[in-house]
């Protein structure tokens, strides 16, 4: 399975994108957050990026005040997650320019376009920057 | 930025943004749900431009957290629309909105499926992407050939072809039963041998799943494999966009290293070279740098290397360089990579022979468990716990109780836990576990389960020397001034069993002890009160004379619980009332408890049931099932074959030793021949499984005289042979003598039979001693290492092994050590070689005595014949020539079996594939038949190349 799910949350607990790879009711998901943002927030920057939760793993990564939070199975190979949290950012200041929180909230749908193309069913489906924005720049060519 | 006309949307946005407070949210939210349901209530008007936009908003108020139980019908119906936009709003949001078993997607199904096989490649890659996200049973039914098509296709491009590749695994992993990959070996070869790296990204995880299927199948794949890591690792020929920091795709390099940690090793020299090449490259030349994003990328490459060389195990220097990084890992200051080198260090324990390398590292990774961050001190305990042996368990578990005090409340009784377990398993002496567990009570009383202080009476009743050491240490515990409940218990049990052997040391005449034990009593709570009034009455029991004024006391005492209102305080207060005027009687029936049988540990039965898991097999869990266990006890076995199920062990019960007749029913050959005959004839005898509260806490004295308190029912089960069943009866029934025979635990036959289609696994356990094999072959010779465990707390003397090798094997055995200390295990190491064929198994004559028993046992060793093959494919040119030109017997032996019920075609492959033999498929014109090849080796023969060909006509075929 591998990613199991994406958030990206404000320093002030806030969800700001949620993408799940595995079914959970709305209730579990509320839950969940509560549970995982204050677990990661609480956490200095001394403090390594990973945190274990239950039965997996999450990595996270602060960027000014915004939290991604991904959740992966214990196997996972961590440091390339951590990483590919940064290629999405770095994907994200490319077709944004200085990715911001307020980027994300009102491009809502872009965010899952790239995200979408990054990822399928918990899987790593692409890597490339130019190859994850062309459908995106597709989108705006013919809107 | 504005949005693309969708100005409602961001005005929704602004305004939840501007809320001040959650109530605020809800209101906002509340309001757009209202406007959206009447929008979409009057459908006829919505333009698709609108439903769009409500849709979105519907995705951003469920992200919210709020419930939206309508609109899926919208969501879905714009995944018809024909406009790019619209479409793609509506496969996005349906994916996240709706779970596979969702009503409405099998409405979509007929145009998800115009989208995958119609030429829009954006439309395609829609469909495979929600497909992949949420597809479910009826998607993978009616598209999944649609889709392995895409991803063969030659005119495909990449973007459609990655999608292909993950969405098929969706529908693979969801229902195997349908998604066939029989064949796919060629197939997945070619997928491997993609330029393109998102087509290989995405085709590697396909990989990785079907290889940790069933790897057997695909060992043509390793070497390409292998071939993509040097391509990556040596940088030739990666477009920059897929390098990340100078590092080619790490993810994939990454990915590739995990496929490869599912093959159990690599034989193909070449191949094997390049691939040492590549991963010494990575351990020496990963250099630390300044930049984060580099730094973190090249050391997950390097991390996963590490674990692919633990897995392969095979180059000595390789295996030291490991550690040696580890080591420094453990101690740089990046909090990631101290974490990591924890963990990967962990991993590493399973890896014969490094224990004693990584122990020479305990002072650095104690010191990690006081680290600031709960991550980093967790793995030191995972690490601490994995390596703690007899050599190193007083350190480590000394070190754990004192970090218990200052430990996160969140971990206290995960370390309590495993402390307890840690002194049990390994305790160099037992008044050293008996201080041990004392003390881990005395400072995590509210962690500590019942388990963990039942466990430390059983010790202590079945060690006669242990008994006045605990008793004069339970005196010392509540001598202090706030005493754990917990403590209260175990201390007044002991004291009430063993106080009188300590009664001529001052301060411990048994008045004393019961006031020491009565103080106590007003701060308890009622549970504790039956455990004081066991301890009162044995207390009165051994007080020989009779002391008059304690008599009084503690009568009052039981008088003033007769009343009480719970039953239990209730029954014991009178019936200890009763019998304490009985006089000499109370003697007897009060008398010492016997001896617990050995039990398989409560505490270790619940580590290993802590650990659930949800997540598909991985390798390192793969890896950690082919290695032998440390752990001596292993979770009860099922049930032998025609035996009733287990009893109903509870949470507490302790399986107990039932007592044996000395019929040969543990005789492996006799049960191989009941096994095969389908009929099981000796039925073991299950007596119920004994409730350790009920022994502890059970009333002790019924009325009437000792032999009339044995149920009679346990007189059928257990009393087989006449013996006195010496558990149930408890204190009231004198001590029998143990018979001497001892029965396995689990099925010899069925052991010796799983053996058979693995390398390792346990070969034969009994209530002291367990067997397991683990072995490893190449060509002619084999190397199979014997792990002798004993589960006790004494030690295992007269321990023999000697081999009786059929005529056509080699073997040399190790020298047996001839006593195997308390809770200790000992590899014994066997060569084997093959000098021709044969069908005669080998027999390990093993015996050992335990206090008075003498155990022998006779064991097949699973040196069968198709440990000897290795699977090679073979082609259709190859096959039938030599098919023909093997003429008869010997060299081609047929066998017509009638009237049997035929095998699944998959299951046939699977036992074949399980035997080594490689299924050649597409090879026979008829599909039913199985053809298969591999190579025998053997010293007289070398390799000989064997065929099947398996021909199954079913009788109810009407054609036949």
């Amino acid at each position: 399975m591998g990613i199991r799910f994406v958030l990206m949350v404000n320093k002030q607990g806030q969800t700001r994108l949620a993408q799940y790879y595995e079914w959970l009711t709305l209730e579990e998901r509320r839950a969940l957050e509560g549970e995982i943002v204050r677990k990661c927030l609480a956490r200095t920057e001394q403090q390594c990026s990973f945190v274990e939760h239950r039965n997996y793993k999450i990595v996270y990564r602060r960027y000014a005040s915004l939290f991604f939070l991904v959740g992966v199975d214990n196997d996972e190979n961590e440091l390339a997650i951590l990483e590919f949290i940064h290629l999405l950012v770095e994907t994200m200041d490319r077709h944004f320019g200085n990715v911001c929180e307020l980027d994300i909230m009102f491009h809502l749908e872009k965010a899952h376009f790239m995200l979408e193309e990054m990822v399928m069913n918990g899987c790593i489906v692409e890597t490339s920057k130019a190859n994850i924005l062309a459908p995106i720049q597709l989108m705006d060519k013919t809107s | 930025m504005a949005m693309h006309g969708m100005r409602g949307l961001s005005v929704f946005i602004s305004d939840i943004r501007n809320c001040q407070n959650k109530e605020q949210e809800r209101l906002r939210v509340d309001k757009e749900l209202g406007n959206v349901r009447t929008r979409f209530k009057n459908e006829k008007g919505l333009t698709p431009y609108e439903k769009k936009k409500y849709v979105w908003k519907m995705l951003y108020i469920y992200m919210l957290g709020y419930d939206v139980d309508f609109g899926h019908m919208e969501a879905v119906s714009l995944i018809s629309a024909p406009k790019y936009p619209e479409k793609q709003v509506g496969y996005i949001v349906t994916s996240s909105l709706l779970n596979e078993n969702h009503d409405f997607l099998r409405l979509a199904i007929n145009t998800v499926r115009n989208d995958i096989i119609g030429r829009n490649e954006t439309f395609q890659c829609l469909a495979l992407t929600m497909v992949g996200n949420i597809g479910g049973r009826e998607f993978a039914e009616s598209l999944a050939p649609d889709v392995q098509k895409l991803l063969l296709s030659s005119s495909c491009r990449p973007l459609v072809r990655k999608k292909a590749a993950l969405c098929l695994l969706r529908l693979y992993r969801k229902n195997p039963d349908v998604v066939n990959v029989d064949g796919w070996t060629d197939r997945m070869a070619q997928l491997l041998d993609e330029r393109d790296l998102g087509v290989l990204t995405s085709s590697m995880s396909l990989f990785v799943a079907l290889v940790s299927n069933n790897h057997e199948a695909y060992w043509t794949c390793l070497p390409k494999c292998v071939k993509i890591l040097e391509r990556l690792a040596r940088n030739l020929d990666v477009p920059q966009e897929y390098t990340y920091y100078g590092i080619p795709s790490p993810w994939l390099q990454v990915k590739t290293m995990r496929a490869l940690q599912y093959f159990p090793t690599i034989e193909d020299p070449n191949t094997r070279r390049i691939l040492f090449e590549v991963l010494q490259r990575i351990l020496m030349g990963t250099d630390v740098v300044k930049n984060v994003n580099k730094n973190n990328a090249s050391h997950a490459v390097l991390f996963e290397a590490l674990a692919l060389v633990m897995h392969l195990d095979a180059e000595k220097e390789m295996m030291s360089q490991c550690v040696a990084l580890l080591g420094k890992f453990i101690a740089v200051r990046e909090p990631n990579i101290r974490y990591l080198g924890l963990e990967n260090m962990t991993r590493m324990l399973l890896v014969t022979d490094m224990q004693d390398i990584i122990k020479r590292h305990q002072a650095q990774i104690i010191t990690s468990l006081k680290d600031p961050d709960i991550s980093i001190r967790r793995r030191a305990l995972d690490l601490l716990y994995g390596m703690c042996d007899v050599s190193n368990a007083k350190d480590i578990v000394e070190e754990l109780l004192q970090y218990l005090s200052t430990a996160d409340f969140a971990m206290r009784e995960e370390l309590s836990l495993k402390a307890a377990i840690l002194a049990e398993k390994f305790a160099p002496d037992l008044s050293w576990y008996v201080d041990a567990i004392l003390q881990l009570i005395d400072k995590a009383g509210d962690f500590i389960s019942d388990d963990i202080w039942f466990r430390v009476v059983q010790f202590v009743t079945n060690n006669e020397d242990l008994q006045s050491y605990a008793a004069a240490k339970a005196r010392e515990f509540l001598d202090k001034p706030a005493v754990h409940e917990t403590m209260v218990k175990v201390s007044a049990y002991i004291l009430g069993e063993f106080s009188h052997l300590l009664a001529k040391s001052p301060g411990c005449s048994p008045k004393e002890i019961f006031n020491i034990i009565h103080e106590k009593h007003p701060t308890v709570p009622t549970s504790t009160i039956p455990v004081l009034l066991s301890a009162y009455a044995k207390i009165l029991m051994h007080t020989q004379p009779p002391d008059p004024e304690l008599q009084n006391q503690i009568w009052a005492i039981f008088n003033k619980y007769e009343s009480c209102i719970d039953v239990e305080i209730q029954q014991r207060a009178a019936e200890y009332f009763a019998l304490s005027r009985k006089g000499a009687a109370l003697m007897d029936i009060l008398a010492e408890m016997p001896k617990f049988p050995e039990r398989q540990s409560a505490l270790i039965k619940k580590a290993e049931e802590a650990e659930v898991d949800t997540a598909e097999q991985s390798a390192i869990k793969l890896r950690a099932q082919q290695q032998m266990s440390n752990a001596l006890v292993v979770i009860d076995q099922l049930a032998t074959n025609g035996a009733p199920p287990p009893p109903q062990v509870n949470q507490l019960s302790l399986v107990k030793m039932p007592s044996m007749s000395s019929t040969a029913d543990h005789n492996p050959a006799d049960q191989a021949l009941s096994v095969a005959n389908g009929t099981l004839s000796t039925v073991d005898p299950q007596p119920p499984s004994a409730d350790l509260l009920g022994d502890l806490l059970g009333p002790l004295a019924i009325e009437g005289p000792p032999a009339a308190a044995v149920p009679s029912e346990h007189n059928v089960v257990s009393g087989l042979e006449g013996i006195p069943n010496v558990v149930d009866g408890a204190a009231i029934v004198p001590v029998g003598e143990e018979t001497n025979s001892v029965q396995p635990i689990g099925n010899i036959a069925e052991r010796f039979h799983a053996l058979c289609l693995k390398d390792s696994g346990v070969l034969y356990e009994d209530p002291y001693i367990q067997i397991g094999i683990k072995a490893e072959w190449r060509a002619h010779h084999g190397r199979l290492v014997l792990f002798l465990g004993n589960k006790n707390t004494s030690p295992l003397v007269s321990v023999q092994a000697l081999i009786l090798p059929p005529a056509h094997l080699k073997i040399e055995l190790s020298l047996v050590p001839e006593t195997i200390p308390p809770r200790a295990q000992v590899q014994c190491p066997l060569e084997i070689v093959n000098l021709r064929p044969s069908r005669d198994v080998a027999v390990l004559d093993f015996s050992y005595k335990f206090g008075t028993n003498t155990v022998n046992v006779k064991l097949r060793l699973p040196a069968v014949i198709n440990k000897f093959l290795q699977p090679i494919p073979v082609s259709a040119e190859e096959f039938f020539p030599q098919w023909r030109s093997l003429s008869g017997p010997p060299l081609k032996l047929q066998e017509v079996v009638r009237s049997v019920r035929p095998m699944p075609l998959l299951e046939m492959a699977n036992l074949l594939n399980s035997y080594c033999l490689m299924i050649c498929s597409g090879l026979d014109p008829n599909p039913n038949n199985l053809v298969a090849g591999t190579t025998f080796y053997s010293e007289s023969t070398r390799a000989m190349l064997c065929l099947v060909r398996n021909i199954i006509v079913s009788v109810f075929d009407p054609g036949n």
